[in-house]
């Protein structure tokens, strides 16, 4: 293929795009957020929400039952740790796989709809998958207590217990992903999400991508054009399920356990809002999305009043006192709180996400540049 | 030889009879229009065409094949292609995008999983894209987003995607309505000149000016039975016409 002029432009994004993930270490310390845990969370939900994306934000077919599919990755990921090895390859690779097999399943029966019927319908196997997984299911999820490792695990490949005593840990072909200061297990997942944003991208830019906006578009029209849509909607929908799938591996990957809450429909609503905050159809959008909404979760949730009073005690202290009482409203446990107004504004000023912001942004200084 | 071939369709709304015994023939290579005033199912006769709607009983052939329960994109993938009353485009794509679409289609077939190229990369649908918007006169708006056009755009772009699909049988419903003079003329010499590329074309059309100009041939419908057929000075002299269609006014 030849390389035009379009083509070197997404290069260049796919690469800065790159720079920005692997560099999450450095430029999150101000903020608070540079810790593997958080940055691990920010990689695995943006790839969940990319491939979310790819189903909502190009075919036009809005899910409420994804988080099904983390599900099933996530117990997945555990058998193969319990049966077979400890390293993560496989692992993460039958996890995809097998979700992606369901969301063949699911999809073929929900596809026979659209609009808001679709929607209930991946609402309902989803959540029938979560309560299966609690219940009937136990012998294969365990039930309430969740998927875990134990010492008596078959391992064939592996030794079942590290040398010492204990249940191994996980690992990338020896590399293990608790190993400098679990950072290891970051950069993991920061491969994959800069994989996964790769191969969205190309979607996007293909000709399957061109059916994709088609059929969100104008259905009737591709009927009438000779395409046959069911297929198309099919695979977009068994790949959004696979990125799902891989989200819940990595999950099981860096947190050896998978539990049924993972599956439930707040989780399903919960990509919805980051695709949506991101902005819908665009390729960074929903990185961004999950991003914010998971920084705030695990960030705002922290703020207490005694930070708050630390960080008004210049005030006098009645006047401070004032000022804790009201934005603790909206920290701690009322950081909900916080991310539906800031949900609401982005929906009524910015509807197309926070993506919609930079352009306008970057639009602007644009047109400065040209007047000058 | 007739390209497409209608014995005897009959289509009910409930009570209401939309197509009662209709027959009609297109023959290879000619314009046909379908006349009829408001309501005489012109519309649902070339939805049962295209296979948007099952008729009742009766026989549609086109190209010595049966057309009837047969899917839409299977029937457009035989080579009809159909453009609508309200034009109906990729409005939120642009103009491109929505030309590559029907091309893809006629290239790669109803699916294809073609994930790994890049759309914009494949020269022989970008030169078709080019040469076919060119033929409408919209290659220069080729990067907006095809809601923003007017209408007459629409139509014209709507029209661009169907020819791009190299089609046997051309389905044109009203491709001149709610057009200023200037653009129903433009439009004329464009179908004339698909026409004489060999195109067969069947017209619904409310533009007298428009169906005598083009039409080799004419069928009247009037409530949804085909009350005469014929060449287009035969239709201006039928009597049967002007009480049924024409309120008795001359043409």
């Amino acid at each position: 293929m030849k390389a035009t002029p379009t083509n070197t432009s997404d290069m260049r994004m796919v690469l800065i795009f790159s720079v920005v993930v692997l560099l999450m270490p450095i430029w999150l310390q101000p903020f608070g957020a540079a810790y593997p845990d958080l940055m691990q969370k920010f990689a695995i939900f943006g790839l969940f929400a990319i491939g979310f994306n790819i189903l909502f934000g190009q075919t036009g077919y809005l899910s409420f039952g994804h988080a099904a599919f983390i599900g099933v990755g996530s117990y997945a990921t555990v058998w193969v740790f319990k049966g077979l090895t400890m390293n993560i390859f496989p692992a993460i690779l039958f996890g995809t796989l097998v979700s992606g097999a369901f969301a063949l399943a699911i999809g073929y029966v929900c596809l026979r709809r659209t609009g808001i019927y679709f929607s209930i319908l991946t609402l309902a196997l989803a959540q029938m998958s979560y309560n299966l997984a609690y219940s009937v299911l136990t012998p294969i999820t365990n039930g309430e207590t969740g998927l875990q490792l134990s010492l008596d695990d078959a391992r064939v490949l592996d030794d079942p217990i590290k040398e010492g005593g204990g249940i191994p840990p996980t690992n990338l072909f020896g590399l293990e992903l608790q190993a400098f200061d679990g950072l290891a297990g970051f950069y993991i997942c920061a491969a994959f999400l800069i994989l996964g944003f790769y191969i969205a991208m190309r979607i996007t830019r293909s000709p399957f991508g061109s059916m994709l906006r088609g059929i969100k578009t104008n259905n009737n029209r591709m009927m009438y054009t000779g395409l046959n849509t069911r297929p198309y909607a099919l695979a977009a929908f068994v790949i959004s399920g696979m990125y799902a799938g891989l989200a819940g591996s990595l999950m099981a990957a860096v947190d050896p356990l998978a539990g049924a809450e993972r599956m439930q429909w707040t989780a399903s609503g919960e990509v919805v809002l980051m695709t949506i905050l991101g902005g819908v159809g665009t390729l960074v959008g929903p990185v961004l999305g999950a991003t914010v909404i998971k920084y705030f979760e695990n960030i705002f949730s922290a703020i207490d009043k005694s930070v708050l009073a630390d960080l008004y005690s210049f005030l006098p202290d009645g006047l401070a006192d004032v000022f804790v009482t009201v934005t603790g409203l909206f920290v701690g446990k009322g950081w909900h709180l916080t991310l539906g107004l800031m949900f609401m504004l982005v929906v009524i000023f910015l509807p197309g996400g926070i993506m919609e912001g930079v352009e306008r942004i970057r639009r602007r200084f644009s047109k400065q540049e040209e007047s000058n | 030889m007739s390209l497409l071939e209608i014995k005897g369709v009959n289509k009910s709304f409930g009570g209401l009879k939309a197509l009662d015994d209709v027959n009609l023939r297109v023959d290879e290579g000619t314009v046909h229009a379908i006349i009829g005033p408001n309501g005489a199912g012109k519309s649902t006769l070339l939805n049962a065409i295209i296979g948007k709607l099952i008729p009742d009983n009766g026989e549609i052939n086109f190209d010595g094949s049966s057309m009837l329960g047969v899917q839409p994109h299977q029937i457009n993938q035989l080579g009809i292609s159909r453009v609508f009353q309200t034009p109906e485009i990729f409005g939120e794509l642009t103009l491109l995008e929505n030309m590559m679409i029907p091309l893809l289609a006629h290239r790669d077939g109803a699916f294809k999983m073609n994930m790994w190229t890049r759309g914009d990369a494949q020269a022989d649908i970008l030169d078709k894209c080019h040469h076919f918007l060119d033929d409408v006169g919209l290659w220069g708006k080729k990067d907006v987003e095809s809601a923003s056009l007017s209408r007459g755009d629409k139509r014209r772009l709507e029209l661009a995607m169907c020819l791009s699909q190299d089609p046997k049988l051309l389905l044109l419903d009203e491709p001149t309505a709610g057009m200023a003079r200037a653009d129903t003329n433009a439009t004329i010499d464009l179908l004339k000149e698909i026409a004489s590329r060999g195109i067969t074309m069947a017209i619904i059309e409310h533009d007298m000016h428009v169906v005598f100009s083009l039409a080799q041939r004419i069928s009247v419908l009037a409530q949804g039975h085909v009350i005469v057929e014929g060449l287009p000075e035969e239709i201006k002299e039928s009597p049967k016409v002007r009480e049924a269609y024409l309120g008795g006014a001359e043409v």
